[in-house]
């Protein structure tokens, strides 16, 4: 990245950097997990597991916990979720989990479930026992493409089945968003390969990096080595502000810059502008936005198009922002990007609802003095890879692979999950994708 | 405001609210400190004989539940371990300063004539308002061949109130064990040896919990474990029951009582004295939060009092026990079902599947639209109530009574009663 005289590295002091980007939400202890888990009701038909996607028996686990069956909790979780982990740190459990809780009905203060999850798999975790086994080997081999948690995913529940499973990524680790992609303060301390490392404790998984499918390897071929494929592609772009000046040094793909964040070794020596606009409404223009004020930038402001109800980031990530020192600016769009090569201000129009309900500019600008601007603005499947004949018969709609209720694609060996097919682009939705797809794989190499 | 003065067997307090015979009455550090925070008397941990008895370090258990602590409390303290003569100038010291507080002593000495006459007159010197014979305690002293060893036997229970009555002129309490299998025997032994009042419950014998690592009980003391006595919010039914079973009965012939057993606040009083408790005697509370509860207690007593009309005491005292009759008694015709109110309903479905699995199948889990809703079908409901202890929201589950129009009948007035039918042939 181009470092100008307003944009560089080392603006705290390491210790600043420590305390920035260690845990945003430190775990619960024994003592105030058990105060917490007697607050359950272990309700009957539990709205709160009909909210997970992967329909983790919540108030089970939440028992367990108040037991002192911390093992029990905890496998409980992971049985139906292997990123069980992962998820209690990033699933927007206000809009899942705890928005169903019916505690909110009577106080408004649902159960901390995601905190309680993460209580019992950490703990867990550090026993360091590996709980699952294989069943007998089935002789059969499934491709899984992305070692992202819809891919890792897959691929468990292929080798808890009996079938040895290569996964394949384009990148050097596996991991998928959860190593390039999540906030870096949700999910401190390498805990995306401490539980890749877990997931991959079971046997029988193999992880080719450094392979991407339509540059190093072709579906076609996958499908004749292979007795069944799971894509978990992920998203493969980001979309475009397509306004002038885009192109300009300054101007980044925000989840680019969030995986460098997430692989720098020193965050010190991670050059961040003084002054930061942020395009989008989503999780990720949040994480952009807390992101680069931790990394010690001045001023940062995040520009939606629309008001506070409409932004796709959860209340709680807004109150994230806000509470981060960001400057959230609703209704309004950025018209293009003012600089000499490098990027110096976003000129923004004010936007406004007309009477049908579409939104507009209303023709007054103003402009925002920027170091950095970084595009958050969604991303999108793009089926390029799916190259060769295997394209013409691997249905797409709306940009997204078409998949049945078993995630099995308009070819029958081919499966598919996450990002890349269509529904949230939730980590737990991922899980539970390839979760569904192995136990339909199973069944069709059984058959 | 409700005069809430306290009269028991002539012991006068200017509220009914004692301390029971426990570590919190030991000293007189801590009753003076009682009396401060406005404690209407004491009853004075039990003295016994020099040379003072040695305890045990580790000596209390507990019931915590659900993150309730102290639900339940156990010990397996012995009686007073100062001496006797340092006992008993606290006790002239604190009843010269307090003179309008109650200061009643309890005893516990070897059930010998002579051990007995000799202490009641080193209590009758300090002042005290009265003595509480301590036939209670189930743990330790009953080894001795004392506390309870005593008061499961009534006629050492009479043999001795009898003595204590001949050498003293101060008001006799027995104190009673729960650790016998009809609390009348105990009760009536004591009325005819002429005791002035009983006080009841002392602890139940218990073991709090088990060390499943060191795999003994708790408290442990150096790998071992012995039963306790058990006190505390979990015991009040049980004492309820045996305060009202003896405010019934015509042997006990209307005998005083100092209610005692997991009295809290002063609800929990006023529903001892309804069933006929004089004074209350509180221990635990007091342990867990301290002696500043006695704010509340008298505070929300009286205001209670003054809600309800009641002037004094003995405007509400024994109120409950003519209601308090035996199964047989009650009206076979009575019906309720139970209501949800649904604008409270949570949608817990802990009422469903509470009745669903362990009970009747009267209430129904329905969705509409993906929404919960739960149901009660009135012709199933045979008005348990457990839907409404199980519910979580207070005053959700309501239970409503129905209008049969049949008249109040008893089981033995029951046509159905095998016993009418046989008479009806």
């Amino acid at each position: 990245m181009a470092g100008g005289p307003q944009i560089a590295a080392g603006r705290l002091t390491g210790r600043q950097y420590e305390e920035n980007f260690d845990d945003i939400k430190p775990p619960l202890d024994r003592r105030r997990a058990l105060i917490e888990a007697s607050r359950c009701y272990f309700c009957y038909d539990a709205p709160c597991i009909e909210a997970c996607p992967t329909g983790i028996d919540i108030p089970s686990f939440i028992r367990k916990i108040s037991t002192d069956n911390v093992r029990g909790a905890a496998l409980d979780i992971l049985n139906p979720n292997i990123f069980g982990g992962m998820c209690a740190r990033v699933c927007p459990t206000e809009e899942l989990c705890e928005e169903a809780c019916v505690r909110n009905t009577q106080e408004e203060k649902p159960v901390h479930i995601g905190a309680l999850q993460r209580y019992a798999t950490d703990n867990f975790f550090e026993t360091g026992e590996q709980p699952f086994t294989r069943a007998p080997a089935t002789g059969k081999r499934v491709a899984a493409v992305g070692a992202g948690p819809a891919g890792l995913s897959c691929a468990h529940r292929c080798a808890t089945l009996g079938h040895d499973v290569t996964v394949f990524d384009a990148r050097d680790k596996a991991g998928g968003l959860n190593e390039y992609g999540i906030a870096a303060y949700k999910t401190p301390h390498n805990f995306a390969q401490t539980e890749v490392d877990f997931i991959m404790g079971i046997g029988g998984i193999t992880i080719e990096t450094g392979k991407k499918l339509g540059r190093d390897i072709a579906l076609a071929d996958l499908r004749s080595d292979y007795d069944a494929v799971f894509l978990g592609l992920g998203h493969t772009a980001v979309r475009e502000l397509s306004i002038d000046g885009e192109v300009m040094s300054g101007v980044h793909a925000a989840v680019d810059y969030i995986a460098e964040l997430r692989q720098a070794a020193d965050l010190a020596a991670l050059p961040v502008g003084r002054r930061i606009v942020v395009i989008g409404g989503g999780n990720t223009a949040i994480d952009i936005a807390v992101q680069t004020k931790r990394l010690g930038a001045e001023d940062v402001t995040l520009v939606y198009r629309r008001g506070p109800r409409e932004m796709g980031a959860t209340w709680h990530e807004q109150e994230i922002a806000q509470t981060n020192g960001v400057k959230i600016k609703h209704w309004a769009m950025p018209r293009r990007i003012l600089g000499n090569g490098s990027v110096e201000a976003v000129e923004c129009e004010y936007t406004q609802l007309d009477a049908s309900g579409r939104l507009s500019g209303t023709g007054d600008t103003f402009s925002l003095a920027a170091d950095q601007v970084f595009k958050a603005i969604g991303q999108m499947f793009v089926p390029d890879a799916l190259n060769g004949s295997a394209q013409e018969v691997l249905e797409i709609a709306n940009d997204r692979i078409v998949v049945n209720d078993d995630r099995q694609t308009s070819l029958p060996d081919v499966f598919a999950g996450g990002d890349c097919i269509a529904g949230t682009d939730l980590t737990v939705q991922a899980v539970e994708d390839g979760k569904v797809a192995a136990i339909a794989i199973d069944r069709l190499l059984r058959s | 405001m409700a005069d809430l003065r306290c009269d028991i067997a002539g012991v006068k307090s200017p509220n009914p609210f004692w301390l029971a015979s426990a570590p919190p009455t030991d000293k007189e550090y801590n009753v003076v400190r009682a009396f401060k925070a406005g404690w209407g008397g004491v009853v004075w941990k039990t003295l016994g004989e020099d040379p003072p008895i040695v305890n045990v370090t580790s000596r209390y258990g507990a019931m915590h539940y659900n993150g309730t602590r102290l639900a339940g409390f156990n010990n397996i303290e012995l009686i007073t371990d100062r001496p006797l003569e340092v006992n008993l100038r606290e006790i002239k010291q604190v009843k010269r300063d307090w003179p309008d507080r109650a200061v009643v002593v309890s005893l516990m000495v070897p059930c010998e004539e002579e051990n007995w006459r000799n202490i009641l007159a080193h209590v009758e010197d300090t002042g005290a308002d009265g003595v509480e014979l301590n036939f209670g305690c189930p743990h330790g002293m009953s080894e001795r061949g004392m506390g309870s060893a005593v008061g499961q036997v009534p006629e050492y229970i009479e043999m001795v109130t009898r003595w204590c009555k001949q050498y003293t002129r101060m008001p006799v309490f027995v104190k009673l064990t729960p650790n016998v299998t009809n609390i009348l025997a105990p009760a009536r032994a004591a009325q005819a040896g002429g005791a002035d009042a009983v006080s009841l419950i002392n602890t139940i014998n218990s073991i709090a919990s088990v060390d499943l690592d060191a795999m003994a009980p708790t408290p442990t003391v150096h790998g071992k474990g012995a039963h306790g006595g058990y006190c505390g919010p979990a015991v009040k039914p049980i004492a309820l029951c045996m305060v009202a079973e003896i405010a019934r009965d015509p042997q006990c012939n209307g005998i005083p009582i100092s209610g005692i057993g997991g009295i809290s606040t002063w609800r929990d009083a006023a529903e001892f004295i309804a069933l006929g408790a004089g004074s209350v005697q509180v221990c635990t509370a007091a342990m867990h939060k301290g002696f500043k509860i006695v704010d509340d207690m008298i505070d929300g007593l009286g205001n209670w009092m003054d809600g309800k009309g009641y002037a004094d005491l003995d405007a509400f005292r024994s109120a409950a026990v003519s209601n308090y009759v035996n199964w047989g008694e009650l009206d076979i015709n009575h019906e309720i079902v139970a209501s949800i109110d649904q604008d409270a309903c949570i949608k817990c479905g802990l009422c469903h599947i509470a009745c669903e699995d362990t009970s009747h199948q009267a209430i129904r889990a329905a969705r509409t639209n993906g929404d919960r809703r739960y149901e009660v079908i009135d012709a199933e409901c045979v008005g348990c109530n457990l839907c409404m202890h199980v519910c979580p929201v207070e005053g959700c589950i309501t239970m409503v009574e129905v209008d049969n129009g049949k008249p109040y009948m008893t089981w033995g007035e029951d046509p159905r009663n095998p016993a009418n039918m046989k008479a009806a042939e």
